[in-house]
């Protein structure tokens, strides 16, 4: 049976993890590749690692990283964050991701999904959506949620899947930092909408909030969440037991 | 030494990496003397059948693939690669494959309920199929790797040594004598997948 996914989401700047404190046993937490490597250990079925830098240099730095991080773990890795062009995908994929994840990029020219799709295949292009409510509808945002760009959020879904996006990540910005759950009725209404796997991103402050998630929306494939886990309020291992608990199958 | 097939389709770095991490000894090739001259084959691949099927006979390694397979030398294909080793394929058309396992390939929403996502991206247990093949002795019960695939293995009961289970049984790995192929990636299957590495390369 297919096991339901937990990914930790890294966000990188200036080739150091942002956000990441707190482990016992760790002494340096904000090296990608310690993290990395600690939760791959601890139970991680993905990585998410989200580049924030803006600068060439900077940039460069990140590719570095992302290769030797490629180098010592042995679990899928996507990326995202400034993939712009084609030629984003290239540099990424070489530097050992997996799977690429575009947000913004493809809002601005959304043929960079087919393009995309077309030469490296539908399972290496992830669209990442970042969704909020406005006046009862779902709409989709732009430039890390601070800009509303008008589009409806599941037409837009669906036109990505349709050009080629192989899995789908779901942010809610309305649960994003909330810590009170995932978007149940958003996460429902995407599901509906599409048949390739949907990761539940924005929400989750602790365990039983996955545990919700996975039992009311059987259809969900992950639950990806960032700071939850980096300050250690939710350790993998003890999600992932719970989960398994609860009669949800998961990789132990 | 294990040489990694580069016909132009897929990504690479990764399972060289984690051949490189557990001491194996492998180079990315499309030298036919090379692959002649390797211990081991590893034909790998992602992306659409016919393509890869196209680039594979253009380069002209598929006849090497053959002849190295033929003559008894450990071949394992990956995803893609474990396709191109049936007899055919019915992705966007019907292509040829390699021909070296009995059997061909078809789309999973043939068979599995239409509630469930394609591709099957994850991770799902391995359910071995008879005796326990050499290349998973180091792996026991309800061990995961990872799986991202439109298409399956059909018609290849006689090959199946593991399947896994999504909404119906698919093929999870075959093997036929010295030819084997995994649909799922052990290279990004964490240690499980580089213990079906490591048993490979002490084949």
């Amino acid at each position: 049976m297919i096991t339901k996914r937990i990914i930790p989401c890294l966000d990188v700047r200036d080739g150091r993890v942002v956000k990441g404190v707190n482990f016992r046993g760790l002494s340096d937490v904000s090296s990608p590749v310690s993290l990395a490597k600690y939760y791959s250990d601890n139970g991680a079925d993905e990585l998410v690692f989200y580049d924030i830098t803006a600068s060439a240099e900077q940039r460069q730095l990140f590719t570095e990283i992302l290769t030797e991080v490629a180098s010592n773990i042995f679990i899928p890795l996507t990326v995202g964050g400034g993939i712009n062009t084609v030629d984003d995908f290239d540099r990424v994929l070489k530097c050992g991701a997996d799977k690429v994840s575009v947000n913004s990029g493809a809002i601005r020219n959304p043929s960079l999904i087919d393009e995309a799709a077309k030469r490296y295949g539908n399972q290496c292009v992830v669209i990442s959506a970042d969704v909020k409510r406005v006046d009862k509808t779902f709409r989709v945002f732009a430039k890390g949620g601070r800009e509303n760009t008008g589009k409806e959020a599941i037409s837009w879904i669906k036109e990505c899947v349709e050009r080629g996006a192989g899995e789908v990540v779901l942010n809610s910005i309305d649960t994003d930092g909330v810590k009170a759950g995932f978007d149940l009725e958003m996460l429902q209404a995407v599901c509906d909408a599409v048949n390739v796997p949907v990761i539940a991103s924005g929400g989750a402050g602790c365990i039983e909030d996955f545990t919700t998630l996975f039992n009311k929306i059987p259809k969900v494939s992950a639950g990806l969440a960032a700071s939850i886990f980096h300050f250690g309020e939710v350790e993998i291992g003890d999600l992932k037991r719970e989960l398994a608990n609860n009669g949800i199958p998961v990789r132990l | 030494m294990i040489a990694i097939v580069d016909y132009g389709v897929g990504n690479l770095f990764s399972l060289k990496s984690s051949l490189a991490y557990i001491g194996a000894d492998a180079t990315v090739t499309s030298d036919a003397e090379a692959i002649r001259k390797a211990d081991k084959i590893i034909l790998p691949g992602v992306g659409a059948f016919g393509d890869a099927a196209d680039k594979l006979r253009e380069s002209g390694l598929d006849k090497v693939v053959i002849d190295e397979a033929k003559s008894g030398k450990p071949l394992m294909g990956i995803c893609l690669g474990m396709q191109l080793l049936f007899e055919k394929s019915y992705e966007y058309g019907e292509h040829k494959g390699l021909g070296l396992i009995k059997g061909e390939i078809r789309p999973i929403s043939d068979v599995i309920p239409k509630n469930l996502s394609i591709p099957q991206i994850g991770w799902n247990a391995l359910i071995f199929k008879g005796e326990k093949h050499p290349i998973f002795k180091y792996l026991k019960d309800g061990d995961c790797v990872y799986f991202v695939h439109s298409y399956y293995g059909a018609k290849c009961e006689k090959s199946v040594i593991a399947e896994c289970e999504y909404g119906a049984p698919l093929t999870a790995a075959v093997a036929s004598g010295n030819i084997m192929g995994c649909q799922f990636h052990p290279e990004k299957s964490g240690k499980v997948g580089l213990d079906i590495l490591k048993a490979f390369c002490e084949l």
